[in-house]
């Protein structure tokens, strides 16, 4: 067993875990966060997508002893006590989930998307690596939000709530 | 999961010094591929060595204008950063193109060095392989292999090598720093992965406790133009079929400068040079770039699964040398 302190949304937590506990388990099994998802516990999926200092992880492969001291954010500490993030209602606005299984890992990512892509960071489909800032198109999105699989394919919607949820908020 | 003891290491000896007094003892980085494969049970360590607080997370310009990355640079922090990618474009390109977003922000520079195969035989415990159980046999070779390799094969493994980031690394020449308790040397990519031979169990020419320290990038005018191309299944997110790491330099018509090497037809990082040789002083024309795909691929044996990749090996070997030429780099 290894004392491990982790801090989620905001709050501290001290565990006795064995080393091989991963991440997500700690949250889901330990800490009771069941909104994080595990879909394949092989990083292939993106169901267990949360944001570790602000940077999206896969936290089936994240040992929970690496992370002790990170800011780890997850689907609850998004959504807060109120009514829920603006990201989470333009999901639900254009139709971004059917089962919803895969929706934590989907909002959780795209916050961190949002983040890379407002830090200038290129993804493998954008045309000039050099070039500050690469225009948020749909290309970009679905390039950037690859690594969260949706099973019942709301693809379309998906990408309808992350473009009007980032478009919102450069208005603001 | 095997049970295992944890130790975080503080500085690079104690993580050296852990290692060497354990023969069982794996280091532990961003834990995409070492935890995935524990998970299988096909890594079982008694000890892991977490390395991640070692001060190795540095990308920084040498003397001579090459670049030197810490080991532990993120993959999403490498496609980043700005001597990357204006300076080493292919690389950026690379790395942006293997796995995904999540993945890029935990896997390092040297984890990805070291990642193994995803051949699903590797994988699956109950098939043979010969890799995860010398002796065992191949169930690739006479099974479904459309993900394999037709280069640098043996009649032992024809596993292919999954990086992107390691293509990119073979075309410009990168040097591997590696430490151990007996001290610092420097490996060539060329000859930083083994090839199967009889032995596909030897993936690489490190010892057990020798970490992966740094990687150097020399410096290079021809990397300047370069570009990653990878052909898969889907457009992101998939390991390759065929990819092709290029830079080329061009004066007066005359190819004066090429760096090239393959990803998802080998069982390395394929470092091109046969074409190459082919394209040195040659006319920078289509003809040339065919020229030179045909002789790279010559020696590759297909089996009835994968030998569609020879020829869509040549194409896009063509197709990326005509597209720097044409339009230049993507920086």
């Amino acid at each position: 067993m290894v004392e491990v302190r982790l801090r989620v949304n905001g709050a501290d937590a001290s565990l006795d875990l064995p080393p091989q506990v991963s991440l997500l388990d700690a949250l889901r099994e330990r800490l009771g966060l069941t909104g994080t998802k595990k879909g394949c516990d092989q990083g292939a999926c993106g169901a267990c997508t949360v944001l570790a200092d602000g940077e999206r992880i896969n936290s089936c492969l994240a040992l929970a002893v690496q992370y002790a001291g990170r800011e780890i954010t997850t689907i609850e500490g998004i959504a807060g006590d109120g009514p829920g993030h603006p990201l989470q209602a333009a999901f639900v606005r254009n139709d971004g989930l059917q089962c919803g299984y895969c929706t934590s890992g989907q909002i959780c990512s795209a916050i961190g998307m949002l983040a890379e892509h407002g830090a200038g960071m290129p993804s493998a489909v954008t045309e000039h690596l050099c070039a500050d800032g690469a225009e948020l198109t749909d290309d970009e999105i679905r390039e950037r939000m690859s690594g969260n699989l949706c099973r019942c394919g709301a693809y379309n919607g998906i990408v309808d709530a992350i473009r009007e949820f980032a478009a919102a908020e450069a208005e603001r | 999961m095997r049970p295992f003891s944890y130790v975080s290491a503080p500085d690079v000896a104690t993580a050296l010094r852990a290692v060497a007094d354990d023969p069982g003892a794996k280091f532990l980085g961003g834990g995409t591929n070492l935890v995935d494969l524990m998970r299988a049970g096909i890594e079982q360590p008694d000890t892991v060595v977490d390395i991640t607080s070692l001060p190795l997370a540095e990308i920084g310009e040498r003397p001579d204008g090459g670049v030197r990355i810490g080991a532990l640079v993120r993959n999403s922090r490498l496609a980043a950063h700005p001597l990357i990618r204006a300076r080493y474009p292919v690389l950026s390109q690379a790395v942006l193109a293997g796995a995904s977003a999540q993945l890029r922000n935990m896997a390092t520079v040297g984890g990805n060095l070291l990642q193994r195969t995803r051949c699903p035989y590797f994988y699956d415990r109950t098939a043979a392989c010969n890799k995860r159980e010398p002796g065992s046999g191949c169930g690739a070779i006479g099974g479904f292999n459309r993900g394999h390799a037709v280069l640098g094969v043996s009649g032992a493994c024809i596993a292919a090598h999954p990086s992107d980031m390691c293509v990119a690394l073979a075309a410009l020449d990168a040097v591997v720093e590696v430490e151990s308790v007996r001290g610092v040397r420097r490996v060539p990519m060329a000859s930083f992965h083994r090839p199967p031979g009889e032995t596909p169990h030897v993936e690489t020419d490190l010892s057990p406790d020798e970490l992966v320290t740094a990687v150097e990038l020399p410096p290079s005018p021809t990397a300047a133009n370069s570009r990653y191309r990878k052909v898969r299944d889907r457009a992101s997110y998939a390991f390759a079929l065929v990819s092709v790491a290029a830079a080329l330099e061009v004066r007066d018509g005359t190819v004066t400068g090429v760096g090239l090497a393959l990803g998802g037809v080998a069982t390395t990082p394929w470092r091109a040079r046969r074409a190459e040789h082919a394209l040195l002083g040659a006319p920078a024309t289509e003809e040339s770039f065919r020229r030179a795909a045909e002789a790279e691929l010559a020696p590759a044996t297909g089996l009835p699964g994968n030998a569609f990749k020879i020829e869509m090996a040549r194409r896009a070997v063509t197709a990326t040398l005509r597209r720097l030429l044409t339009e230049g780099s993507p920086a």
